[in-house]
Order: C-alpha cells, then sequence, then structure tokens
C-alpha cells in the first residue's frame, strides 16, 4: 500500500463546557489513500463535523480541545505545523466545503470578489488574471454565463448556484485533499443530484481526494470508494462501499442499512435501531453501542473494543469478531 | 482620450454601479433631503467669506442685541455682531470639527471594535475594559479634562472629543464582529489560507460598516455639541471665532430676552444633525447589497 494523503492516529477532541467535558472523539483514527473519495457516516452529533474541522485546525480552543493523537498530511503533523505552515496548508493543499451553503458567502462582497481573493492569496497573479482564473472555475462547475456571475451578490444566487461557487472557489488552487462536510444537506434532492455529479467529475478529473462526510446512505453509496461508519465519537467499521452494503459486520451498521428505505420492498414500517443516540459527556462504558445492541454480550460493556481486522480492508470495531467470540 | 476610453471599457460596471447608486439616491426622498441639507451647509462653509452679509468679528456697540430686522437678517449678539454672517462662517468650524472628530474615532473605534470581536479572550477583555474607563466618566467631564491637559485650541479639542466618542464605535463594532466571526464565510475564509489580520480587514469591518456609517451621523451631532461645550469654558475655539455652539453658550445667557442670539444657531445644530442623520440612514439602505436590488 502506497503512503496515504491523509493519515488520522488516534485522535482525542474535548469540549470542556460547563456541563462536563464532552468526549466527542475518542481515539479515532483513519486514512485517505491518494485520488480515494472516504465517505464517513455516522448520526448527528456522532462527531463527523469536529473531525472535518479537525483536519484544518478550526476547533475553537476553547472549548474544544485536541487531547491526543496525530493528523498526518503527506507525513507532516498538522497538529505540531506553525500558523504560517498552516496558511500555506489551508487552501493550497487542503480545501474544505460546508454544509451552509447560504451562508459561506461573504453577503456584503459580489461572488467575483471573494473568488479572486481565495486565488491571490495563493498565486500572484493581478486582478485581470484572477478574474479569468475564476470565470474559468465557474465555467467548469457548468455554471452558465460565468462573467455575469462574478457580478453577482450571493444572495442574487440559488442555493445550488452558490454550493457551486463554494466548489469551484475551494478547488480553483488544486488542493490534493477536499473536504466536504455534507455539501448537499441543504440542498433539494434534483440540485444535490447535480452538485454531486460536478463534485465528483472535478476530483476525478484533478485527483483530488476527498473526505465526505454525510448521513446520507445512498450519496455514500454512489460516490464513495470506500466508507467508515463513526458512532459516539468513535470509529466502528470501515471498508470498501460495495463490501459495506453487501455485508455489513456491525451491529450499528446493520441497523442503519435496514432502516433505509428500499423500492423493492413493500415494507410497513422502516426498521429503527431502538434508544436514543447517548449523550457524550458521560458515554456509556466499553463499547459505546452496547446499550441499543441486539447482540449485546458481556464483555461489551467492559472493554472497548478495538478495531478487529475481518478482511484485509475491512475493519470492525465489535467484541463479535475479537478473539474470543 | 484613447486612455480615457479603455478606462471606461475597463471599469464599465463599476461605472454603472456609481451611476445606478446615484439614481438610487435620487428616488429616495430621505437620501437626497439629507443630501440636500449637508450640501447647503458645505457650500455655506465654503463660501462664507463671499456670502455673509457682514464681517462675523465687527464690533457695532450701537447695534448690540438688536432684533432680527432686514439689516440684520438673524439680528445681533452682544457685541453687536450680525449674527447670520457668524453662523455661516460658524459653519467652517462646526462642520470641520465633527467630520474630523467623526473619522479619527470611528477609524480607531472600529479597528479597536473589530479585533476585540474578532480575536476575543484577553485582548478583548483588555480593550473592552479600556473602553469601559473612558465610558465610565460624563463624556463632557473626560474630553473637558483631555481638552485642558492638551492646552486650549481647536486642534486638541477635537483630539479630546474623538477620544472620548472612540468607545461607541468601538463597543457597536466589537458586537457585530461577534456575530460576524461566527459566521461560516469567515471559516470559509480560513479554510482558504486567509491570516487573522486579512479576515479583520476584508471580512469583518465591511459587515459592520453599515452600522458605523448610521453611528457616525448620529455621533456626529453629539461632537458639535461636546465640541461647543468645549468652547464655551474656553477650550475649543477661542473667543473671536464663532462657533455655533460658543454663541449658543453665550446666547444662553440672554434667551429670556433676546431669543434670536441663541435660537439660531442651535436651529442650525439642529438642521445640521438631522441631514447628516437622514442621509446616513438613507445610505445604509442604498449600500446594502441585499436591498440594493
Amino acid at each position: 500500500m502506497s503512503e496515504p494523503l491523509l493519515s488520522i492516529e488516534n485522535l482525542s477532541v474535548r469540549f470542556f463546557t460547563y456541563q462536563g467535558v464532552v468526549r466527542a472523539l475518542e481515539g479515532v483514527s483513519l486514512h485517505v489513500e491518494p485520488g480515494e473519495v472516504l465517505g464517513l457516516v455516522g448520526e448527528t452529533g456522532c462527531g463527523k463535523s469536529v473531525l472535518a474541522r479537525c483536519v484544518l485546525r478550526l476547533v475553537q480552543d476553547p472549548p474544544g480541545r485536541i487531547t491526543g493523537g496525530r493528523i498526518l498530511f503527506k507525513g507532516e503533523d498538522l497538529l505540531k505545523a506553525s500558523r504560517k505552515r498552516l496558511r500555506q496548508v489551508r487552501g493550497n493543499d487542503i480545501s474544505m466545503i460546508f454544509q451552509e451553503p447560504m451562508t459561506s458567502l461573504d453577503p456584503v462582497f459580489t461572488v467575483g470578489n471573494q473568488m479572486a481573493e481565495v486565488v491571490r492569496l495563493h498565486q500572484r497573479v493581478d486582478r485581470r488574471t484572477a478574474a479569468k482564473i475564476c470565470a474559468g472555475m465557474l465555467e467548469q462547475v457548468r455554471m452558465p454565463d460565468p462573467f455575469a456571475v462574478l457580478r453577482k451578490y450571493p444572495h442574487e444566487l440559488s442555493g445550488g448556484m452558490r454550493q457551486r461557487v463554494m466548489i469551484a472557489m475551494e478547488l480553483s488552487c488544486n488542493p490534493a485533499l477536499l473536504v466536504a462536510d455534507e455539501p448537499t444537506t441543504a440542498l433539494d434532492v434534483t440540485v444535490q443530484a447535480q452538485v454531486l455529479a460536478i463534485l465528483d467529475e472535478l476530483t476525478r478529473k484533478r485527483g483530488a481526494s476527498v473526505l465526505f462526510i454525510t448521513h446520507d446512505l445512498g450519496v455514500v453509496a454512489q460516490l464513495c470508494n470506500r466508507a467508515t461508519v463513526m458512532y459516539a465519537g468513535r470509529i466502528v467499521e470501515t471498508a470498501p462501499v460495495e463490501r459495506l452494503f453487501d455485508s455489513p459486520a456491525h451491529p450499528y451498521t446493520k441497523g442503519l442499512l435496514e432502516a433505509v428505505p428500499t423500492l423493492e420492498e413493500d415494507r410497513e414500517e422502516l426498521a429503527a435501531i431502538p434508544g436514543m443516540v447517548p449523550g457524550l459527556v458521560e458515554p456509556p462504558g466499553g463499547c459505546r453501542f452496547h446499550p441499543r445492541c441486539g447482540r449485546v454480550m458481556p464483555a461489551c460493556s467492559r472493554r472497548v473494543p478495538e478495531l478487529f481486522r475481518v478482511r484485509p480492508d475491512h475493519f470492525v470495531a465489535c467484541h463479535l469478531y475479537g478473539a474470543e467470540a | 482620450m484613447a486612455s480615457w476610453q479603455r478606462f471606461k471599457r475597463e471599469h464599465q460596471w463599476r461605472i454603472r454601479e456609481l451611476l445606478f447608486t446615484l439614481c438610487l439616491m435620487r428616488r429616495n426622498p430621505s437620501a437626497v433631503a439629507g443630501l440636500a441639507i449637508i450640501a447647503v451647509m458645505a457650500a455655506m462653509a465654503l463660501l462664507a467669506p463671499w456670502l455673509a452679509p457682514c464681517d462675523p468679528v465687527r464690533i457695532s456697540l450701537s447695534e448690540r442685541l438688536s432684533p432680527p430686522s432686514s439689516a440684520h437678517l438673524f439680528g445681533t449678539d452682544e457685541l453687536g455682531r450680525d449674527i447670520l454672517s457668524r453662523i455661516m462662517h460658524g459653519a467652517r468650524i462646526s462642520l470641520r470639527i465633527g467630520v474630523m472628530v467623526v473619522s479619527i474615532a470611528g477609524g480607531l473605534g472600529t479597528f479597536l471594535g473589530a479585533v476585540s470581536g474578532y480575536f476575543g479572550g484577553r485582548l478583548d477583555n483588555f480593550i473592552m475594559r479600556c473602553m469601559d474607563v473612558v465610558l465610565s466618566f460624563p463624556p463632557l467631564v473626560l474630553a473637558m479634562a483631555l481638552a485642558a491637559a492638551l492646552g486650549p485650541g481647536l486642534n486638541n479639542a477635537v483630539m479630546a472629543v474623538a477620544f472620548v466618542m472612540i468607545p461607541k464605535f468601538a463597543r457597536l463594532v466589537r458586537g457585530e464582529a461577534l456575530a460576524v466571526r461566527q459566521k461560516p464565510f469567515i471559516s470559509a475564509a480560513r479554510v482558504s489560507g486567509a491570516g487573522d489580520l486579512w479576515i479583520v480587514f476584508h471580512h469583518v469591518v465591511p459587515n459592520c460598516i453599515s452600522s458605523v456609517i448610521v453611528l457616525a451621523t448620529l455621533v456626529l451631532g453629539d461632537t458639535i455639541l461636546v465640541a461647543s461645550s468645549l468652547s464655551f469654558i474656553g477650550l475649543g475655539a477661542q473667543p473671536p471665532s464663532p462657533e455655533w455652539g460658543a454663541m449658543i453658550s453665550v446666547g444662553r445667557k440672554f434667551l429670556m430676552d433676546q431669543w434670536w442670539y441663541a435660537t439660531f444657531p442651535g436651529l442650525f445644530i439642529l438642521t445640521t444633525v438631522i441631514g447628516f442623520n437622514i442621509f446616513g440612514d438613507a445610505l445604509r439602505d442604498i449600500l446594502d447589497p441585499r436591498i440594493r436590488r
């Protein structure tokens, strides 16, 4: 296996609040290969976005603090990087698309203004060249009449257009890694498909890797090579997408997949996982899923399961696959 | 000519935006009214030496405290000086003080507030506590102390008043900056590799500027009043110079019997302040990209 582009090792993040310490991430490890699209799935509040923000060191301190682990990008530990180095990495090597296309653009500047700003932060070009680069980028995200769009203010664009502007902006410096934090959640379904197609096409063309965060399993199936499932701040399963959908190993993943409606079957009611996502101030001991798990064993509440390898590329954090099972 | 053509072509849409702004202004009655008042005042200030019917410092004791008449439209003061002429010349001083104070205090206050709100933490605490110290004095008293320490004179008075006005801007901008820094576009800018100060100047300040404009117009009124109070106790404009506030302060003594002395300068201060206020208000609407189109 070649050296991964991004590898996160044993990352722990805590938020120190008045209600106690929120253990947002605990011992999370994952890696992204060059040119790969890794899907990160999980319920609301399981730490997906925190993980994404960690990669770019955007977690606010206080209250959040990265308490352990390493984030290696091309072998360089981003947690130890200087502010100056971080500024170079951001935008140039790694960029990020946010969930809220409505507010990710500054309302008081025109689109062209903001896009040129990004281009000029990283490349020494004059205003006119920057405008040309921006228009070219907009063309690539299939924006009709790019020069007119450059002169518009964000509120004059629709959500889908804004998200396409964001994609164009973030890809303008050819980053090696794009972190997409639920880029399509705020868009309606038809626009979603468009935006995803554009994202897919562009990253493929440029050979960029994507860390794609979502809670939409359909999107993962369509777009990603591998997928990682998170639950309550920990990783529970990592596998290639086909494998994950065909033979999920972790009870949580199974539950998730059963909860997806299908066109073929005619089910009266969708299966649901009983119970609620636990609070992260005092999460359940051992495996965090054990109170809701249908196949719970005595070991589950006592010990944290490590990631067991069930196949060369399929890892599961569940005692069912441990030595004693 | 050729270069003008090129300039025109390259900046075509900027020119169009500017024309559009002017067109919006024409359609907005309060902008027109405000601008008209400001224009009249400014013209009066600029053209005072030619417009004024009399010399503003010519003393004529035989005509002292005469009521408004055809010879002296606004009457005369206790030394027989023509009040209309003094008001016209006074516009130069009062407007200059207002504009200077607002630009100094607005500039510094906006910067301090933006930095304070954006960075937060200890720096925020330090800056805002300094502002609290300034705010804990009645503005006039502090300005008086400062002006006295700096020595009498118009420039020193301007600096003293500007210093007193800084917290108003700083607090307003800090509040806005606190809200702005939570916005995703700030994260987006950071993700694109922008540094902190760069974000402050390119995103935080421009997003706060609309409220700063409105506050500036309000402070302008205050400033004229405070500066004139300084003139009254001899710390601002020096005696023969016809500053509006100083005229009111002196005229107050005569208010019972010679109403015209304090009333006319007062009316001018009132009109100027209202002019700046409604213009500022309209300007905010016109420049706001969300309402613009």
